[in-house]
């Protein structure tokens, strides 16, 4: 069973959907022992850094992903929101979150070069695959993912990076560090792509 | 750097698709999901259902369609067409919709807007308007006007500056559709969507026209937008997507797959 942490935000049912399209079983669930049981922990979302972590200390899940579920090695996938509260402060809403990753979370610039950029990016940019990881296995490099994020995260150790992306700068768009994976993009929205990394990590 | 997006329009009425030549003599030409899988499968980069109807007792219609839409395809959509209230956007984006889009509720009520964006991200809203050229005059000086219910009422205000207000007031896109260009097949109104694009600093999406895959490289090239909406030249099967992106490959426009066909 795949636990969908429900922390009160949108887009679970479509994380939700994917998977079982995909024919993998899943609950949405915010309880933590059905989280502790889980073989796998997805971390879905859009939404603001601060509210997110303040949702997740409200009901008690805090501890239990940083302990119970990354600490413990359970494979956990971070989508979108879901990478940036790896880090341990986002410069949204200045937000204090769960630092299994050190680094930080900021905010794309607002022009490069002298040249407006589009913020929040909303769409389909290339990923480049910087270090080989199964979660791309029979991905093409420089493929293209659903994107929709303002910030971005900044891992302090360039080593956990996985992929990157460029909208203005060339951000971490993927990282991983053992059985802990975690996307700036949309699996659930970036078609065959998406649902290949998807796959693969409930196969990891 | 982030592709050009195409993205095919369903107008779907009592749960039939139907294009619109000018919103006049609407014909079926399918079932919404059955065209929705075909386009995703095409390599589609984004859908938009604009329910034509949007009356009360076929809106239930179209929430069935959204819902059986995002059980079989895993790219973003957008709903729109005759959505009035946050109760109305809820029921789309909880029946699997990405993003709302808004257009004559947000002339009527621009906070709906800012409610929207407030309540589920202004990646969630677009805003979409109806433009049609009446040319300059003070209280129009771009010479575009905003039309609202369906192309029947003239509302006095600026696309351009609608356009800028839209952003201020919280939208994530803007979707600019040509009256005069829609159902015409003569290529995007490139004056209008450049004039919003220099304005704005959130997604353009060019809606209108688009008859050959060249006005679609028109659209991003000479007029700056994002995204561009196809009808006719795809669904009467003129253009099949991966052609019009192989195109656009061709002719240096960043696409997703545009050097191989499908996905």
């Amino acid at each position: 069973m795949i636990a969908i942490v429900d922390y009160r935000a949108g887009n679970l049912t479509s994380v939700a959907r994917a998977l079982e399209h995909l024919g993998h079983r899943c609950e949405i669930t915010d309880r933590p022992e059905a989280i502790r049981a889980a073989q796998r922990v997805i971390l879905p979302g859009v939404g603001a850094a601060g509210a997110t972590m303040d949702h997740l200390r409200r009901l008690g899940l805090e501890r239990v992903l940083r302990e119970d579920v990354i600490g413990a090695g359970k494979p956990f996938l971070g989508i979108c929101i879901g990478i940036q509260i790896l880090m341990d402060h986002s410069e949204e809403d200045d937000a204090r979150c769960l630092g299994v990753v050190a680094g930080k979370v900021v905010r794309f610039p607002t022009a490069v070069d002298g040249r407006l950029l589009k913020v929040p990016q909303i769409g389909w940019n290339r990923v480049h695959q910087v270090r080989p990881h199964p979660v791309f296995d029979g991905v093409p490099d420089g493929s293209h993912f659903y994107f929709v994020n303002s910030y971005y995260p900044v891992p302090a150790e360039p080593s956990v990076v996985i992929a990157t992306a460029e909208h203005g700068v060339v951000f971490c768009a993927a990282l991983a560090r053992g059985r802990l994976v975690a996307t700036q993009f949309h699996l659930e929205k970036s078609g065959a792509a998406g649902l290949r990394v998807l796959d693969n990590f409930c196969r990891l | 750097m982030l592709s050009k997006r195409i993205i095919p329009c369903l107008d779907v009425r009592a749960g039939k698709v139907t294009k619109g030549i000018e919103f006049k003599g609407n014909v079926d030409v399918g079932d919404p999901v059955a065209m929705a899988r075909a386009y995703y499968a095409q390599g589609a980069d984004e859908l938009v259902f604009y329910d034509i109807t949007a009356s009360n007792e076929r809106r239930a219609i179209m929430i069935d369609v959204v819902r059986a839409v995002a059980r079989e395809i895993f790219i973003p959509f957008s709903v729109g067409g005759g959505l009035r209230t946050l109760e109305d956007m809820r029921a789309v984006l909880l029946a699997g919709a990405e993003k709302v889009s808004i257009d004559s509720g947000a002339v009527r009520n621009p906070d709906l807007i800012t409610q929207g964006a407030k309540a589920f991200g202004s990646q969630c809203i677009v805003l979409s308007m109806q433009v049609k050229k009446t040319g300059a005059r003070p209280a129009v000086p771009s010479g575009y006007e905003v039309v609202i219910d369906g192309g029947r009422l003239f509302t006095g205000k600026d696309a351009v500056e609608w356009a800028r207000q839209g952003e201020a007031l919280g939208a994530g896109e803007l979707c600019i559709n040509s009256i005069d260009r829609d159902g015409t097949n003569a290529g995007f109104e490139l004056e209008l969507t450049g004039a919003i694009s220099r304005a704005v600093s959130i997604p353009v999406i060019a809606s209108g026209g688009a008859g050959t895959p060249e006005h679609l490289r028109q659209a991003f090239v000479q007029a700056g937008a994002d995204a561009a909406i196809v009808a006719s030249m795809v669904h009467y099967g003129t253009y099949p997507i991966p052609v019009i992106k192989r195109y656009l490959h061709e002719h240096g426009v960043e696409v997703r797959n545009g050097s191989w066909a499908g996905e």
